[in-house]
């Protein structure tokens, strides 16, 4: 094997290649590979705070699902004194009227009857002056006696 | 008699290059033309995947690029101390290049030469690491950096230091030192290029005495005769093995090469 020129042509074109690739292809690559390790570890970053947002997130709706619960249970228990409160002031209301109406009735039924037993007192009256004209015939002056029998009316 | 000056005619005809011009000065044209063209191959390729490199999802061919510069990168960072912007550039070069050129072991064995033959070619060896010229242009441009590399970091005083007192650190022991780092050195590139040499050249030495079982027939004959059937099937046995065994060494030559070179420029860099 005899050693001549081809090696410093070897020699050349490696140096050629070794340069182009410097120069050429390994930053280019270097940069493109760094870029999408940045990337995805962004995208990772990314990731992670989404996930603690949605646990935050989920946490949140829990307590406020609890007040809203809570609150719905409060409101509910308003609504149920103060419907009780309600029946209450209907169930009074109802009596105070009925017992309005009652003593009203009475009342009424009291004047009637007043009434009544004055006519039937005027009439036994009418009756009793009307008999005693009968019987004394034309003899008692109605006018003198009228005071006499009215006094008897009252009394009776 | 004339069988066996037939196979040394056939063997020598696979060890002789293409050589254009006399002396020195003389080029293997073979040898030298694919070692370029595969150079050109792989920085053409690498560059176009460099230039369309995207920081988005990569294609088949830009995740394989990045495997190796990732793969390389890697090694350059475990082994070398410091930051230096050629050497993993070098690494990538040298064990594709490598690689592309050991892989021309691959190609069947008649093939290129007898292309060539068929356009006028004498002589064609298309494997470009079994030539000398090639192994050792890689490792003395190696050994031009390794020298570079120490003139760099240790500056010439402290280079000279550790030529002269280095292993032993005495007066007396100057010229044995000088001796054994100048050896030492110049083991360097000798290695490095004889082992890729020495591995290629066996494998393309076997290839060729697989392919001249067969030789003593004629093309018909190998598939008339019984002793011709039985050496075809035992050569296409022996190459497949050869082959397939090669998958493993071709890479490896390769991987050595670029490792070595790592360590080798490492070593240079660093204080003593």
């Amino acid at each position: 094997m005899e050693i001549n020129a081809t090696l410093i042509g070897q020699m050349i074109a490696f140096s050629i290649f070794v340069w182009f690739t410097m120069k050429f292809v390994w930053p280019a690559l270097q940069k493109a590979m760094r870029a999408r390790q940045e990337s995805i570890s962004d995208g990772l970053a990314a990731a992670e705070r989404g996930r603690r947002d949605l646990e935050q997130a989920e946490g949140k709706t829990t307590e406020m699902l609890q007040e809203a619960r809570s609150k719905a249970n409060e409101i509910l228990e308003q609504a149920n004194k103060r419907s009780n409160e309600l029946i209450e002031e209907a169930r009074e209301a109802a009596r105070k009227e009925g017992e309005r109406q009652f003593a009203q009735m009475q009342a009424q039924i009291e004047q009637e009857l007043n009434q009544v037993k004055r006519e039937l007192r005027d009439q036994v009256v009418t009756l009793a002056i009307t008999g005693a004209t009968r019987v004394l015939e034309r003899e008692v002056d109605a006018k003198a006696h009228n005071d006499l029998l009215e006094d008897l009316a009252k009394q009776l | 008699m004339s069988e066996n000056t037939g196979i040394s005619e056939y063997i020598g005809h696979h060890l002789t290059n293409w050589r254009v011009g006399e002396g020195f000065w003389a080029i293997h044209a073979d040898s030298l033309a694919v070692s370029v063209i595969l150079g050109s191959i792989f920085c053409w390729v690498f560059w176009m995947v460099a230039r369309k490199a995207t920081a988005g999802v990569p294609g088949g061919l830009q995740t394989f690029v990045e495997l190796m510069v990732e793969f390389i990168d890697g090694l350059v960072k475990d082994t070398y101390p410091g930051k230096n912007p050629l050497v993993a550039p070098l690494a990538l070069t040298i064990f594709v290049w490598v690689f592309l050129m050991n892989l021309m072991d691959l190609v069947p064995i008649d093939l290129a030469p007898e292309t060539m033959h068929a356009l006028g070619w004498d002589y064609f060896k298309i494997l470009p690491t079994v030539n000398l010229n090639i192994t050792f242009g890689l490792s003395l441009s190696v050994l031009g950096l390794i020298i570079v590399f120490s003139f760099m970091y240790k500056g010439p005083g402290g280079y000279l230091k550790e030529i002269l007192f280095h292993p032993f650190d005495h007066w007396a022991l100057v010229p044995f030192n000088m001796v054994l780092n100048i050896v030492e050195l110049l083991a360097k590139p000798i290695s490095l290029s004889l082992r890729l040499f020495g591995n290629l050249y066996a494998a393309e030495l076997i290839f060729v005495l697989i392919a001249a079982m067969t030789l003593a027939y004629g093309v018909l004959e190998v598939f008339t005769s019984v002793g011709g059937i039985f050496l075809l099937i035992g050569q296409i046995i022996l190459a497949t093995i050869w082959a397939i065994f090669h998958i493993l060494v071709v890479p490896l030559q390769a991987f050595i090469f670029m490792m070595l070179t790592i360590v080798y420029l490492s070593m240079a860099a660093e204080h003593h």
